[in-house]
């Protein structure tokens, strides 16, 4: 079996059909993690005795001809920042280095409902600070397509993971891209889902106003499958949304005959690589070709983007990480003499730089005296920003942009320009401040790494979103290239 | 409008946010948070007179649920996580000196 080409659909077709069983799957994925990942880093914890426990359950059902649930059997990853019951979750932080939880997110709850198998928990930035991994305090994941490269991030570990066969689909999270970018440079399906779609039960809280989780896999048919298992309102989470979930996978084969699909300007104009902008007008001509209606279109404020996710992000990093004080769980200083010091020295001495940098720019934004200048200006250039995006929605169906100005960096190339690493974020921001989904496709390639395609929808219409992915997928075969190790 | 971060400035925040930070934190920290906040500038070319602020994006307001208590069973875990713990109780330093 190559594992690498395996999708959840394929998978879940071969375990049925015993071509070959589940203990060889999961093995064949442990094995290829021993074989690769000491040169990929996509894994900060592995679970190898449960899932091969979980394994040979999944064999017996077959063996007595039960059937398997819709996930059973499918290996997936797990970004590091998902709280998992009895796993370590480490955020990537060293503050959190030996934090075990004692309960699973609602996501992995759902996932072991449908009966996944959880192989492991994958390396990011720490809390999910960053677009490269670099701010992991383990160390960074590398690209499978160019091991100099950075896999994206801050779910570069997912990312890297499921691009080099270590598993058949996985998590991440998306704040402000932390899915999509890396989706974009590994020729992955990465989407983003409306903010409120799915329950952010247990993910470690960076920016509660734009968290969501993300699902990274490898074909448009498999992402629907996984939106599926894991939308829905959930009580445990008082922002998720009430409204009925479309059966998206219904929804693939809808024609792309009459889609509207808008192009804003803003994101085309600064052609950083002519030869990534150059996939990505092949394949607008190629929706164009499969019959979807191009029209440009206009998102003038959207070039703020970036100032207003800078400022509303660590505001709400400042606040959320609050709670990481050596009190209740993680590490504590043992430097302290006195309370207010087992605060400072705890915090000072495990945060990473990255971490700390949010932490003083979110108290910065929000003391007495600046609040007004930058919190809630940036909170009112968010609303010009959502009002602009949901007008431009009415006329078209659907936007669609670059992932990235160009393809993955080098690791170290950026890593000591903090800001130069917020605009990574450019094209990105948009669907996170107005709270839309976005999907990052596979699109082509260009100087032999991988170019994504971004689609945006209106609030809660993944299934024009998905469909379109999928009918481009068909028409083309990006998502049969495959990294070698 | 708002200048340069001053050392001194950074030391505040840094008080106020409870971190304590090197004096190469500090150095670098002051000239980083200039940078981005020097760039972040770029929001008040924006005319936002008479525009709410986002609080919910996707506008739902009030979500209610019952007001009932759930047991967690697993207490003795939650202490335990803590760095420092006895009779099950969480172990800090003196609050009042």
């Amino acid at each position: 079996m190559d594992i690498q080409k395996l999708t959840i659909k394929s998978a879940k077709r071969a375990l049925e059909s015993k071509e070959f069983s589940c203990v060889d799957l999961v093995s064949a994925v442990f094995e290829r993690i021993r074989e690769h990942d000491g040169n990929v880093k996509a894994f900060l914890t592995l679970c190898e005795s449960e899932a091969m426990r979980e394994a040979e359950q999944v064999d017996a059902k077959i063996s007595r001809n039960e059937s398997l649930r819709v996930l059973e059997g499918i290996p997936i990853a797990v970004k590091d920042v998902i709280a998992t019951k009895g796993v370590r979750t480490t955020a990537a932080s060293k503050i959190l280095e030996q934090y075990i939880p004692p309960y699973d997110a609602t996501i992995v709850r759902k996932l072991k409902d449908a009966g996944a198998i959880i192989i492991g928990k994958t390396n990011c930035d720490e809390f999910a600070h960053g677009a490269s991994t670099e701010n992991s305090a383990f160390g960074p994941s590398h690209n499978p397509w160019d091991l100099s490269r950075s896999p994206g991030g801050s779910s570069g570990g997912s990312a890297a993971a499921l691009s080099a066969g270590f598993c058949i689909a996985a998590l991440g999270t998306d704040t402000g891209g932390s899915t999509r970018q890396p989706g974009g440079w590994c020729n992955l399906y990465g989407l983003r889902p409306t903010y409120g779609r799915i329950s952010r039960y247990g993910l470690i809280s960076m920016t509660s106003s734009t968290d969501t989780p993300g699902i990274f896999a490898k074909t448009a048919e498999d992402t629907a499958l996984l939106l599926s298992v894991l939308a829905g309102q959930d009580k445990m989470d008082a922002t998720t949304l009430p409204a009925k979930m479309d059966d998206y996978a219904s929804h693939l084969e809808r024609s792309l005959k009459g889609i509207k699909i808008g192009l804003p300007k803003e994101f085309f104009e600064h052609t950083e690589d002519p030869e990534s902008a150059e996939v990505i007008s092949q394949a607008i001509a190629k929706l164009e070709e499969l019959g979807a209606q191009i029209k440009h279109v206009s998102l003038p404020h959207t070039k703020y983007g970036v100032s207003v996710y800078y400022i509303i992000t660590p505001s709400e990093v400042s606040s959320n990480l609050g709670r990481f004080d050596g009190i209740r769980y993680g590490h504590r200083s043992q430097d302290a003499s006195n309370l207010f010091e087992t605060y400072t020295k705890t915090r000072g001495q495990n945060f990473g730089s990255e971490s700390k940098r949010r932490i003083m720019l979110g108290t910065y934004a929000l003391s007495s005296g600046y609040y007004d200048a930058y919190y809630k200006k940036a909170q009112k250039v968010r609303t010009v920003i959502t009002k602009e995006v949901e007008k431009v929605l009415n006329d078209v169906d659907l936007l669609i942009t670059p992932v990235s100005p160009h393809v993955a960096i080098k690791l170290g190339e950026k890593n000591d320009d903090p800001l130069a690493m917020y605009l990574e974020d450019i094209y990105m921001s948009t669907a996170a401040l107005s709270g839309v989904p976005g999907l990052s496709i596979p699109a082509g390639f260009a100087h032999n790494m991988p170019v994504g395609l971004q689609i945006m929808g209106k609030q809660l219409d993944e299934a024009s979103v998905l469909s379109v992915a999928h009918q481009y997928e068909k028409a083309t075969d990006w998502t049969e290239k495959f990294p070698l190790l | 409008m708002i200048g340069k971060i001053s050392k001194k400035e950074v030391e505040k925040i840094a008080k106020l946010a409870r971190l304590e930070l090197s004096d190469k934190e500090v150095d670098t920290y002051a000239q980083q948070l200039s940078a981005i906040l020097g760039y972040v500038d770029q929001l008040q070319e924006v005319d936002t007179k008479n525009v709410e602020i986002t609080s919910q994006v996707t506008g739902l307001s009030n979500i209610m649920r019952e007001d009932v208590v759930e047991s967690f069973d697993n207490s003795e875990e939650l202490v335990k996580m803590a760095p420092e713990n006895q009779d099950n109780l969480i172990k800090v330093k003196a609050v009042f000196e």
